[in-house]
C-alpha cells in the first residue's frame, strides 16, 4: 500500500434501460393492429379486382422489405433479386407438376431450397467487393435465367401453366381460391415483416445497425460483419423465394422471362425502397403506397412510366437520401415500429463504488 | 478440328469487342471506384447515335465514329459533373443506385423513341469481305478491323495512363484523392475527364456493335455483364488483362454455342464464376478492389 491514500470518489451511476417505444410507436402499432383486421377481412368487403390489387401490393411491400434489409441494413446492394424470386416460382411449378407436392407445401419448400442455393452463391459473389458484388447478382440471376430456359419439363423458354388438376387442388371453387391466396399474400407479408422486426430487435439488428452506420468500427468492435451478412443474404434468399412462389401461383404461369425479370422483381423494388426511405422497416411500405398509387395514374403510359420512375428515384437519392419517411424522421421524430434503442436514464443512484476510479 | 479453330478465332475476335466494353468500366473503376451500372445501356446509347448520324449524313457507320466518340465524351463529362460526382463518397449505396436509375432511364428513353425494333447499320461490301488464311480457315475483314481497333484503345489508353498528364492526374486520384487535391488537382474536374475517356471507347464499342450485330434498347444490361465478367477475369486494374477477359468470355460463348445455341451466354457465365471460384482476384490484377 502506498503511502498517499486517494479518498475513493463518490460518483452518479445512473440506473439505465434500453427502451425501443416511443409516444408514436404505441400508435404506430396499435394502427397496424387495426389495418391487420381490417385487411384480414378484405373478402367480405372487397371484390375480385381490390382482392387481386391488394395480394399483388402485399407481395411489392414484402419484396421491398426483404431487399432494404439486404441493401439498407447489410450494405449488400443486389441487383440480383429476381433471382430468388424465379428461384421460387420455379421450384414451386417443378415440385407442383414434376413432383406432385401440394402446392401449400411447395411454398415453405420453396423458401428452403432458396436458403440452400443461397449459400453457395454467396460462397461466391462475397468475393466481389463493394460495387462489384452488385453486378456478380446480377450474372447469379442470368445464369438462373438461362438454366430455366433449358429446362423442357417446364416448357424451356416459353414457360408452363399450372395444370387444372393442380390449380383445384389449391381450393375447389375459384372464389375459395382467391380468398386463400389472399389471405396467405397477407400472411406471408406479416410473417416477413415479423421475422425482419424480430431480427433487427435481437443482436444481430444491433450487428447490423453497427455495420451500416461503420463497418470499420462495428468490425473493431467485435462484430463479425461477414457472417452476419452471410446470414441476412441467406434469410432474404428464402423470403424471396416464398414471396415469387405465391406470385406465381397467382399468375398460375412461369416462363423465364418473366419469372427472372429485372424490371419487375429487381427495378421496381429498388425504386418502392428509395423513394419510401431505405435503411428503415417503414420506408417499403410507404415506398409502395407511393408506386402503386403512380401506377394506377400512369400505367398506360408503359415505358415512360419506367423512365420517371427512374428519374424520382435519382432525384430522391440526391437531394433526400433517406426517402420519403427518413424525411418524416428527421423532422418529426417519428416511427411507427418500435426499433430504434433509446437509452433511457431511470433514477440516479449515487454510488461508493469508484473501484475504476481508485488509487491511481 | 478445322472447324473448331474457326470458332476459337471468331471467339478471340468477339473477345476484342468485350474487351472495349470493359476498357471503359475498367477505367472509371480505377480512378474513381465507381461502377457504372448504366454502362451497358451507354453502348446502346452510342449505337442508337451512329444509327441517327449514318442515317442523317447518309455516310459509312464507321465514319460515324468521327461524330459519336466526341459527342459520347462530352455526355460522359456533362453526366460526371452534373449528376455522378454528387454521389462519390465512403457509402457505396448512392452510386450504384443512381447509375441503376440511369440504366432504366436511358432504356425506357430509347425505346419511347427508337420502338422495342431490332436495328443494325450497314457497312456495305467489307461486312461480307474475309481474308482467307488457307487450309479453310477464313476471318471476316470486318471482325479483324474491330479487334485491331480493340488492341489500339488498349495501347492508346495504356499510353495515355502512365505517359501524359492527365494519365498522371488520374493515377493520382486514384492513389489518394485528398493528396491529390492538396497538389492542385480538381478531382471533380479529373473524374469527368475519366467519364468522358470511358464514354469515348464506349462510343467506339456502340458504333462497333451496331455494324456487327442486330440491337434494340434492351440490351445493354447484357452488354454491361460482359463487360464485368471481362474485368473481373482479367484483374482488376490491368487494361492488357481485359483484353485476356474478353477473349476469354467469347471463346467460352463461341464454344457454348456450337455445342447447342442455347448454351451460348451460359457458356460465358459458367467461365466467368469458375475464374471467380479458382482464382478471385482474376488472371492478371494490379490494384486491390
Amino acid at each position: 500500500m502506498s503511502a498517499t491514500h486517494v479518498e475513493p470518489a463518490t460518483h452518479v451511476d445512473p440506473v439505465t434501460r434500453v427502451e425501443h417505444t416511443t409516444p408514436s410507436s404505441r400508435i404506430g402499432v396499435a394502427l397496424a393492429g387495426a389495418l391487420l383486421v381490417v385487411l384480414a377481412a378484405a373478402p367480405a368487403w372487397g371484390g375480385r379486382q381490390d382482392l387481386h390489387l391488394l395480394a399483388e401490393f402485399y407481395g411489392y411491400v414484402a419484396l421491398a422489405s426483404l431487399w432494404n434489409l439486404l441493401a439498407g441494413y447489410a450494405g449488400l446492394v443486389s441487383v440480383g433479386q429476381q433471382a430468388y424470386v424465379g428461384l421460387g416460382a420455379y421450384v414451386l411449378f417443378a415440385l407442383t407438376i414434376l413432383a406432385g407436392v401440394h402446392p401449400l407445401l411447395a411454398l415453405p419448400l420453396a423458401g428452403v431450397i432458396g436458403a440452400l442455393v443461397a449459400v453457395p452463391v454467396a460462397g461466391l459473389i462475397f468475393r466481389l467487393r463493394g460495387h462489384y458484388f452488385a453486378i456478380g447478382t446480377w450474372v447469379v440471376a442470368e445464369v438462373f435465367r438461362l438454366l430455366s430456359s433449358q429446362i423442357s419439363a417446364l416448357g424451356g423458354g416459353s414457360g408452363i401453366s399450372l395444370p387444372i388438376g393442380i390449380v383445384t387442388s389449391v381450393g375447389s371453387s375459384r372464389q375459395a381460391r382467391e380468398f386463400l391466396i389472399y389471405w396467405l399474400a397477407l400472411a406471408i407479408l406479416v410473417a416477413v415483416l415479423g421475422a425482419i422486426f424480430l431480427l433487427l430487435r435481437s443482436r444481430y439488428g444491433l450487428a447490423l445497425t453497427a455495420i451500416r452506420d461503420n463497418e470499420l468500427a462495428a468490425r473493431s468492435n467485435g462484430v463479425d460483419a461477414t457472417r452476419v451478412k452471410l446470414v441476412v443474404y441467406v434469410v432474404t434468399a428464402f423470403g424471396t423465394a416464398i414471396v415469387g412462389a405465391l406470385i406465381f401461383l397467382q399468375k398460375l404461369r412461369v416462363s423465364p422471362d418473366t419469372a427472372f425479370s429485372v424490371n419487375d422483381w429487381t427495378a421496381f423494388v429498388i425504386f418502392i425502397t428509395v423513394i419510401g426511405g431505405i435503411g428503415r422497416l417503414e420506408g417499403p411500405l410507404i415506398g409502395t403506397i407511393v408506386f402503386f398509387a403512380l401506377r394506377e395514374t400512369l400505367a398506360e403510359r408503359g415505358s415512360l412510366y419506367l423512365l420517371m420512375l427512374g428519374a424520382v428515384a435519382i432525384a430522391v437519392m440526391l437531394k433526400a437520401p433517406k426517402g420519403i419517411w427518413g424525411f418524416f424522421v428527421a423532422r418529426f421524430g417519428w416511427q411507427l415500429l418500435p426499433l430504434e434503442r433509446r437509452l433511457t436514464i431511470l433514477q440516479p443512484r449515487r454510488s461508493k463504488g469508484g473501484s475504476d476510479h481508485g488509487n491511481a | 478440328m478445322m472447324e473448331w479453330l474457326n470458332i476459337i478465332i471468331q471467339g478471340v475476335l468477339v473477345g476484342g469487342l468485350y474487351a472495349m466494353f470493359a476498357a471503359g468500366l475498367s477505367l472509371i473503376f480505377g480512378v474513381m471506384r465507381l461502377v457504372n451500372i448504366a454502362h451497358g445501356d451507354l453502348i446502346v446509347l452510342a449505337a442508337y447515335l451512329a444509327v441517327v448520324v449514318t442515317e442523317g449524313l447518309g455516310i459509312n457507320p464507321l465514319l460515324s465514329l468521327v461524330i459519336v466518340v466526341p459527342l459520347m465524351a462530352l455526355i460522359g463529362y456533362a453526366l460526371q459533373r452534373g449528376i455522378l460526382n454528387q454521389t462519390l463518397g465512403p457509402d457505396l449505396l448512392p452510386p450504384l443506385l443512381v447509375t441503376f436509375g440511369l440504366s432504366v432511364i436511358i432504356q425506357n428513353g430509347l425505346l419511347e423513341l427508337f420502338t422495342a425494333d431490332s436495328r443494325r447499320l450497314q457497312a456495305g461490301p467489307i461486312e461480307v469481305a474475309s481474308i482467307h488464311l488457307g487450309g479453310g480457315l477464313a476471318v471476316g475483314t470486318l471482325p479483324l478491323i474491330q479487334f485491331a481497333v480493340a488492341i489500339a484503345v488498349i495501347v492508346a489508353l495504356q499510353f495515355m495512363f502512365y505517359r501524359t498528364a492527365l494519365g498522371r492526374a488520374f493515377r493520382a486520384t486514384s492513389d489518394d484523392q485528398a493528396v491529390a487535391q492538396l497538389v492542385g488537382l480538381d478531382n471533380r474536374h479529373v473524374f469527368a475527364l475519366a467519364m468522358a475517356v470511358s464514354l469515348a471507347v464506349v462510343a467506339i464499342a456502340g458504333v462497333f456493335l451496331a455494324v456487327r450485330a442486330n440491337f434494340d434498347p434492351a440490351i445493354g444490361p447484357a452488354r454491361l455483364i460482359f463487360g464485368f465478367e471481362a474485368v473481373i477475369m482479367g484483374g482488376l486494374g490491368s487494361m492488357w488483362g481485359t483484353l485476356v477477359g474478353g477473349i476469354i468470355l467469347g471463346v467460352a460463348q463461341a464454344i457454348g454455342a456450337q455445342i447447342d445455341p442455347g448454351w451460348q451466354l451460359l457458356a460465358g457465365h459458367v467461365a466467368f464464376l469458375l475464374v471467380l471460384a479458382v482464382r478471385p482476384q482474376g488472371l492478371f490484377p494490379k490494384v486491390q478492389g
